[in-house]
C-alpha cells in the first residue's frame, strides 16, 4: 500500500502562489476586497517588524528570550483574520502574529518575554488566551473551551494553535479524540514549520500531519502556510464550519520557521541554508507585495507609508519595553483567585511587612 | 544633544554567564544605527549577531576579539545622536501605559534581563518578625544573608495550616468545587449561606440544589427574568414562595410517573344526590371529593405502599402509621394542601366533616399550620376547574397524588351499546422509586372500581 508523497505543492491548498499569481480553488473560494487585501499585507509587514524589532532587544539584553515568528506571518495573519468576536484563540508562544489580529499590544507581549509579567492580557478582553509555554497543553483548554461554547449554545468557536512539534504530544492527541467525539467547536491550526527546535519533522511523523484528522473522526486541510490568502480562506470555511455544529477541523499550514527556535537556538547546527534559501523563495511577504504592485492596487506612497508605520511601531516598542514597570508584588495574589480570599489576603500583607523590613543600605 | 552610552554584555540565553568576542563589525568613529550589527559573540547556546540599542558614533571598544567577557561586561560605548523621549509610532487599541517609573537604579544603560545589579543594596533589618511565624533559623553576623531552613513541602504545608489556623472561618470564601460554585452562582445562590454537608466542610452540589429550592422566588435557573417594556413584577411571597420551593423540590427529588384512567361514576354521583337528601348529612357538604376521599381511603388500606415514603439516606420504605390525607385547595393566596388527620380512621360523616372543615378554612386563609404540614396523601380535585386530568406533582414528603377530573356526561360502551354516562378521568403520580407500575396501577384500579361501584367500600373494608 502506498504511503501518500511527502511533497506539499501536489496537495495543499493555495490562492497565491510564490510568485504572486492568484489562482482558484473550487473548495476554497475567496473573495476579497483591495482594501482586505492591502490591510492583509500591512499586518505581515508590522507583525515581521514587531519580531524583528523584538529579536534585537532580546540581543540589546531587554528581553531574556524571545520566540521567532520569521517565515510564519502568513499562517498567523490569516488564521488570525479568520476569528470574528467571540471566537476565542489558544496560542502557543510563538503567535504574535494572532495578538496582532486579536488587538493585543505588542508590548504586553515583550513584558512576558522581559519578565515583567506572567500573563500580560485579560484573555477574555481580546479573545486570546495567554501563552503556553509547556508544548500542547493549550489543545486540551481549547477544546475545554470549545465544549462550553457548546454548553452556551454561543454561535462561536475556538481556534487552537501548534506546531509539528506539539504533534506527537500525548494531550494534542486526547484533545482530537476529545474534540471528535463531543463534536466540540473548535478548529486545531498547525503550523508545520517543519522544526521542533533541532528535530526535523520526519522525526514526529511518516504521514502528512493533515491525514491524522481522518483517523480521529475529522477532516484535515494542508494549506500553503506562506500563502495568506489560502490561510485565511481555509481558516473561515472551518471556523464557520465549528460555529455552524460541524465540528472540529484540523488545518496544517505548511510553512517553514526561517529564524532559530528561539533567540536561545543556534540553527545552524543541525539545518543546511540551502533548505533555508530553497524557502526563502516562498516568502509569505513578497508574494502579497507582487501580487498588489501587479495588479495596481497601491500607488507609489504605499510601500513607503508602510515602512515609516513600521519603523514608528519598532521605536514605540524600544522605547516602551525600557518603560515597562516591575510588577507589584500584590499582584501574584491578586490573580490567584477570582474572588476576594481571606487567606490570600492576609499572606498578600504578610508578604508585604516581610518587604517593608528591608532597609537600604550604601553599596 | 549627545551623550556617552554604554552597551554591557546581556544574558544572551537564558541563564548564561559570560561570551565571547569572535568578531567587531564596527570600529570607534563609525556611526552606527540602531540595530545596525556591533559585534559577533558566541555562547555557550550560539554565536549571534549583537544589534545596536543606539544610533551615534562608536566612541569605544571594550574588548578585543577572543576576549571572554562575563555577562554585564561592558562592551562599546556609544556618543548617542538623539535625546530619547517620549513615544511614538503606533499601536493597537489596546495601548499599555509606559507612564510608569522606569527601573531603579537603571539609568539609560543596559535595564534588561540579566543585570541585578542596582545602585543601592538592601538588607533585611536584624530583628524583624518572620514573615514564616513559627521559629526562624538563627541570624549571622549583621550583613550576612540568612540561609533559610530547609522543609520537606509537608512540613512547610502544615506550618501554613496552623499559622492560619485561627482565621475566623466565615471569613473565609465558602468552600466549594469550580462545577458547584458555578452552579451556585447560575442559581443566584450565595455559598456563604449554604449549610456544606461535603467532605471537610466543602458546599456539595446538592447542598446548593437544595438552597435553591428553599430560595426560590421567581427566578429561573439562569437568574433573573429578563423584563421589557409593558412587563409587570409581582413579588412572590408567602403561600406562593411555598408552593414554589414545594414543587421545585419535587421535580429536583422525586422521579415520578403518571397513570390515568376514565371511569363510570355514574352509580357515585347518584350516591352523592342521595346523601346530599339523608337527614345525617344535612349538617354538611357531600360532595364528589367525598366518594373519592373514601375510595382512596379504602384503596390505601390494599396498598400500603402508596401511603409510604421513600428514605433516601437510609434506604428505607417508611409505611405511614396512619393516613393524613391532604386536600388541594386553591385559595386566594395560592394553593395549600391541608389535610384531614388520621382519616381512615374517620366514619364517611365524619370524614364529610372534616373534609368541608379543612377545606373552608384553607379557602378562608384560616388553615393552621398543623393542617397544612405533614400529609401522607394528597387528593387535587380539577374537576371544578372543568379539566379532565393531568400529571400532578407529589407533595414533598409523600408518595402519590390523585386528581379527578369533572365529572360530565359522556357516551360509554356497555357491552355493545353506546350509552350515555356519567364519567370522570383520575390521574395519579407516584414515586416510582419504590412504587413500580403493577402496584401503582392496582391501587388506581381499585379506586376506579369503587368509583364505578361504591358497594365495594363496604365490601373491601
Amino acid at each position: 500500500m502506498a504511503i501518500p508523497a511527502h511533497t506539499p505543492d501536489d496537495t495543499f491548498v493555495q490562492l497565491l502562489t510564490p510568485e504572486g499569481e492568484r489562482v482558484e480553488n473550487a473548495d476554497f473560494p475567496l473573495d476579497i476586497p483591495d482594501d482586505e487585501l492591502r490591510s492583509l499585507y500591512r499586518d505581515l509587514v508590522l507583525v515581521r517588524r514587531i519580531d524583528a524589532e523584538a529579536t534585537a532587544l532580546q540581543r540589546q539584553g531587554e528581553l531574556g528570550l524571545w520566540a521567532q515568528l520569521l517565515g510564519q506571518e502568513a499562517a498567523q495573519v490569516g488564521a488570525g483574520r479568520a476569528l470574528i468576536s467571540g471566537d476565542m484563540a489558544f496560542p502557543t508562544y510563538r503567535e504574535h502574529g494572532v495578538a496582532w489580529c486579536r488587538d493585543v499590544d505588542p508590548l504586553r507581549l515583550l513584558g512576558l518575554f522581559r519578565g515583567t509579567t506572567n500573563g500580560g492580557w485579560n484573555p477574555a478582553d481580546h479573545g486570546f488566551a495567554l501563552y503556553a509555554i509547556v508544548t500542547g497543553d493549550q489543545c486540551p483548554q481549547a477544546v475545554g473551551y470549545a465544549m462550553g461554547l457548546q454548553h452556551d449554545a454561543a454561535e462561536n468557536a475556538a481556534m487552537v494553535f501548534f506546531g509539528d512539534g506539539a504533534s506527537s504530544q500525548g494531550d494534542v492527541n486526547e484533545s482530537f479524540i476529545w474534540a471528535s467525539v463531543f463534536n466540540a467547536p473548535v478548529v486545531f491550526f498547525c503550523q508545520n514549520n517543519q522544526w521542533a527546535i533541532s528535530e526535523p519533522l520526519e522525526r514526529q511523523t511518516r504521514i502528512p500531519l493533515f491525514q491524522r484528522a481522518w483517523g480521529f473522526g475529522f477532516p484535515g486541510v494542508r494549506v500553503d502556510g506562506n500563502d495568506v490568502l489560502a490561510c485565511l480562506a481555509v481558516s473561515r470555511q472551518m471556523m464557520q464550519r465549528a460555529r455552524d455544529g460541524a465540528g472540529p477541523a484540523l488545518i496544517e499550514a505548511f510553512t517553514y520557521r526561517m529564524g532559530a527556535h528561539t533567540t536561545s537556538d543556534d540553527p545552524t547546527r543541525y539545518r543546511l541554508d540551502t533548505d533555508v534559501e530553497a524557502w526563502r523563495l516562498r516568502d509569505p511577504l513578497e508574494r502579497v507585495r507582487s501580487f498588489l504592485h501587479k495588479q495596481q492596487l497601491v500607488d507609489d506612497g504605499f510601500f513607503a507609508e508602510l515602512d515609516n508605520e513600521a519603523e514608528l511601531l519598532a521605536q514605540r516598542l524600544r522605547d516602551g519595553v525600557r518603560a515597562l514597570p516591575d510588577p507589584s508584588t500584590e499582584e501574584m495574589f491578586a490573580h490567584a483567585y477570582a474572588e476576594p480570599h481571606a487567606l490570600v489576603e492576609r499572606q498578600r500583607d504578610e508578604y508585604a511587612q516581610y518587604l517593608a523590613d528591608f532597609v537600604a543600605e550604601d553599596a | 544633544m549627545s551623550n556617552d552610552l554604554k552597551f554591557c554584555l546581556p544574558d544572551l540565553g537564558e541563564g548564561l554567564t559570560e561570551g565571547e568576542v569572535l568578531r567587531w563589525l564596527v570600529a570607534a568613529g563609525d556611526t552606527v544605527a540602531i540595530n545596525q550589527p556591533l559585534v559577533e559573540v558566541e555562547t555557550a547556546k550560539a554565536a549571534v549577531e549583537l544589534p545596536s540599542p543606539y544610533s551615534g558614533t562608536v566612541v569605544a571598544l571594550h574588548a578585543a576579539e577572543g576576549d571572554l567577557l562575563p555577562v554585564g561586561a561592558p562592551l562599546v560605548t556609544i556618543a548617542s545622536d538623539v535625546d530619547t523621549d517620549g513615544e511614538s509610532g503606533i499601536s493597537p487599541s489596546d495601548s499599555v501605559s509606559a507612564e510608569s517609573e522606569p527601573h531603579e537604579g537603571t539609568g539609560p544603560l543596559l535595564v534588561g534581563y540579566g543585570v541585578t545589579e542596582s545602585a543601592t543594596r538592601r538588607r533585611r533589618r536584624v530583628g524583624a518578625p518572620s514573615p514564616h511565624g513559627t521559629e526562624r533559623p538563627e541570624a549571622g553576623p549583621p550583613g550576612e544573608p540568612v540561609k533559610p531552613v530547609r522543609h520537606g513541602g509537608l512540613e512547610v504545608g502544615r506550618a501554613a495550616e496552623a499559622k492560619f489556623a485561627d482565621i475566623d472561618a466565615s471569613a473565609v470564601t465558602a468552600r466549594a468545587k469550580p462545577p458547584v460554585r458555578r452552579l451556585a452562582k447560575q442559581l443566584g445562590i450565595d455559598l456563604a449561606d449554604v449549610r456544606p454537608t461535603g467532605r471537610d466542610g466543602t458546599v456539595t452540589r446538592d447542598d446548593v440544589e437544595a438552597a435553591a429550592a428553599l430560595q426560590l422566588a421567581g427566578k429561573t435557573s439562569d437568574g433573573a427574568a429578563r423584563t421589557v417594556d409593558g412587563d409587570r413584577r409581582e413579588p412572590v411571597r408567602g403561600v406562593m414562595r411555598s408552593m414554589a420551593a414545594a414543587m421545585t423540590e419535587s421535580a429536583a427529588t422525586i422521579p415520578s410517573v403518571t397513570e390515568w384512567v376514565e371511569v363510570d361514576v355514574t352509580r357515585s354521583a347518584g350516591l352523592v344526590d342521595r346523601m346530599k337528601g339523608l337527614p345525617e348529612y344535612a349538617d354538611t357538604k357531600v360532595t364528589p371529593l367525598l366518594l373519592v376521599a373514601a375510595a382512596c381511603l379504602t384503596a390505601l388500606h390494599r396498598e400500603q405502599r402508596i401511603n409510604a415514603v421513600f428514605d433516601a439516606v437510609a434506604q428505607e420504605i417508611v409505611y405511614r402509621g396512619a393516613v393524613q390525607l391532604g386536600v388541594a385547595v386553591a385559595s386566594d393566596r395560592g394553593l395549600v394542601v391541608p389535610h384531614v388527620g388520621d382519616a381512615a380512621a374517620l366514619t364517611l360523616h365524619e370524614l364529610a366533616v372534616a373534609l368541608a372543615d379543612v377545606v373552608s378554612r384553607a379557602r378562608s386563609g384560616t388553615a393552621t399550620p398543623t393542617d397544612l404540614v405533614g400529609g401522607t396523601f394528597t387528593i387535587t380535585n380539577v374537576g371544578v376547574f372543568g379539566v379532565d386530568g393531568g400529571t400532578p406533582m407529589i407533595t414533598p414528603g409523600q408518595s402519590a397524588i390523585l386528581a379527578f377530573g369533572a365529572w360530565r356526561q359522556k357516551p360509554w360502551v356497555e357491552g355493545d351499546q353506546l350509552v350515555v354516562r356519567t364519567t370522570s378521568t383520575l390521574s395519579l403520580s407516584f414515586d416510582h422509586r419504590f412504587i413500580d407500575g403493577a402496584t401503582g396501577s392496582r391501587f388506581l384500579r381499585d379506586v376506579a372500581d369503587i368509583l364505578e361501584e361504591p358497594a365495594l367500600l363496604h365490601l373491601w373494608t
